[in-house]
């Protein structure tokens, strides 16, 4: 693999940047894989890539129906946070926090992780109490985070209207000063360059059309392109189509697939240097590098796979920006888009064993999937290398929906779903 | 934006009016006291989540308030029927 730097920069300048090595191969897939991964987005070249890195399992190949990165992992607002209020959930994400912090030299590719901050406010005496108890568990858990009053809300984020005459006054908030962006694009590349350079294949525009499975235990997948591909794991990593996966295999998740929607106004001259989200008034912001606000909210409450959702929840979203930012009313929507997300009945994920033997799923993030990128990558990948869940993995199984021991976290995930 | 016929006021309404309520045609155990945990809790947390038709169950919240049940594509979005609670479905999915 050809590294990057600010030399090579220099060099390939000489040659007006003609001569680039690609980033990854595009190979033909062999008959048999130790481990195939449904799924060539973030997560799923995330687990490819520690899965050579940290396991030295390198006959590993990805199957994507579309190309690389082109699915959920392009249509988030690439939020990244780990202020999750229980145990389980602020451990994994926090654990994805520390990898996200060395991401960019580990990968050799500027994944233009940015830790601006990010603010949760508070509207209400009851969001207050929540936001306090959630910040007290962050740092019991080692989290950085602390609660700040209006005036020094006011000092990180002067365009925001912090005065008393919103409907809504703003009474506080919780602040990660190590949060903050990633650029989505560039993690899913970054990953796919590193797990090519260990050797993965990158299968893409090839559609896992059904599961071989033989005996209650898995071996392989029926491609529409490439035949029967044999694997002695199979790992699913399909975001909002999990449950078309899990009918495959036989057995159902407890998860709904929801449209989530996300915008980008045109570009504006900086103005706002860290995220702000708010779970009352429900929406949530931030300026990419290139200038355009980027927002989003909530999901559509309706079961959809159709990559859009609908105006009502647009138009929520907007009346949220606006009240807290007045400034922002007369700026113009670019675009507007829908993921499919799978959401689970805790707003937990699931990083699990199932019912067939070697098939293991990662899924269920509903809204939150992105921050976690690299350490779920991580913790899939320990799962997909031992067949076993580790201890990070084990309260996330899917099982626990049958016992009880839930992981409720829709309070901290601050959306609605 | 879904254009909603409510069975109840006889009407097309704008989705606004309307809330989702999930999967229709859940049926709650009959012997409830001898359910594994298994059982209790697929009835509670497991559902119908198809790339196709599904059967789901809806309220008229900004209007008469009461439920109604809708058989919907997931994947084009058309809504394909709507029909009281108790009655049953004249559209059905293959599977």
């Amino acid at each position: 693999m050809q590294h990057y730097s600010g030399f090579g920069l220099f060099k390939h300048s000489l040659s007006h940047h003609e001569n680039w090595q690609r980033a990854w191969r595009n190979p033909t897939p062999k008959k048999k894989y130790d481990v195939i991964i449904i799924g060539g987005g973030g997560h799923g070249l995330a687990t490819a890539y520690y899965l050579a890195k940290n396991h030295n399992v390198t006959n590993v190949a990805v199957i994507e129906k579309g190309y690389l990165g082109g699915g959920n992992t392009a249509r988030n607002t690439t939020i990244v946070r780990s202020n999750y209020l229980w145990d389980e959930a602020a451990h994994m994400y926090e654990h994805a926090m520390k990898l996200w912090e060395g991401l960019s030299q580990d990968l050799n590719y500027n994944v233009m992780f940015s830790q601006r901050g990010v603010l949760n406010l508070g509207h209400t005496l009851q969001d207050m109490r929540d936001i306090e108890r959630r910040v007290n568990a962050n740092r019991l858990n080692g989290i950085d985070g602390e609660v700040v009053d209006p005036q020094t809300i006011k000092e990180i984020v002067p365009h925001m209207d912090c005065s008393d005459n919103a409907r809504y006054p703003i009474m506080g908030a919780s602040w990660q000063p190590r949060g903050g962006v990633a650029r989505h694009d560039a993690v899913a590349w970054g990953f796919a360059r590193g797990a090519d350079s260990f050797g993965v294949d990158l299968i893409q525009q090839t559609e896992v059309e059904d599961l071989i499975i033989e005996d209650g235990t898995i071996v392989g997948v029926k491609t529409n392109r490439y035949g029967d591909i044999m694997a002695d794991r199979v790992g699913s990593v399909v975001a909002g189509n999990s449950g078309v996966v899990a009918k495959m295999a036989g057995f159902e998740l407890p998860l709904e697939s929801h449209p989530l929607q996300a915008m980008v106004s045109e570009p504006i001259k900086p103005i706002l240097d860290t995220v702000v989200m708010s779970n009352h008034v429900h929406g949530y912001l931030s300026q990419s590098d290139k200038g355009d606000l980027v927002i989003g909210a909530g999901i559509d409450g309706w079961i959809g796979y159709g990559q859009r959702g609908s105006f009502p929840t647009v138009e929520h979203t907007m009346q949220a920006i606006v009240e807290m930012f007045p400034i922002f009313s007369r700026v113009r929507l670019n675009r507007q888009w829908g993921g499919i997300v799978d959401t689970c009945p805790d707003a937990c994920p699931l990083i699990t064993p199932t019912p067939v033997k070697n098939l293991f799923f990662n899924c269920g993030w509903g809204t939150g999937g992105f921050k976690a990128t690299p350490g779920a990558g991580h913790i899939f990948a320990d799962m997909l290398a031992t067949g076993e869940a580790n201890e990070m993995s084990k309260p996330f199984n899917m099982y626990r929906f049958h016992s009880g021991a839930l992981i409720d976290e829709h309070g901290a995930a601050g959306v609605a779903h | 934006m879904f254009y909603i016929y409510c069975p109840h006021c006889g009407e097309h309404r704008e989705e606004e009016e309307f809330h989702p309520k999930g999967q229709a045609h859940i049926v709650r155990p009959l012997d409830p006291d001898n359910c594994t945990d298994k059982e209790w809790g697929e009835y509670l947390y497991f559902r119908k989540n198809p790339r196709g038709l599904h059967h789901e169950m809806w309220v008229h919240a900004a209007g008469c308030r009461k439920f109604f049940n809708i058989t919907r594509d997931t994947v084009t979005y058309e809504i394909k029927e709507v029909y009281k609670i108790g009655e049953q479905p004249s559209v059905v999915a293959d599977s």
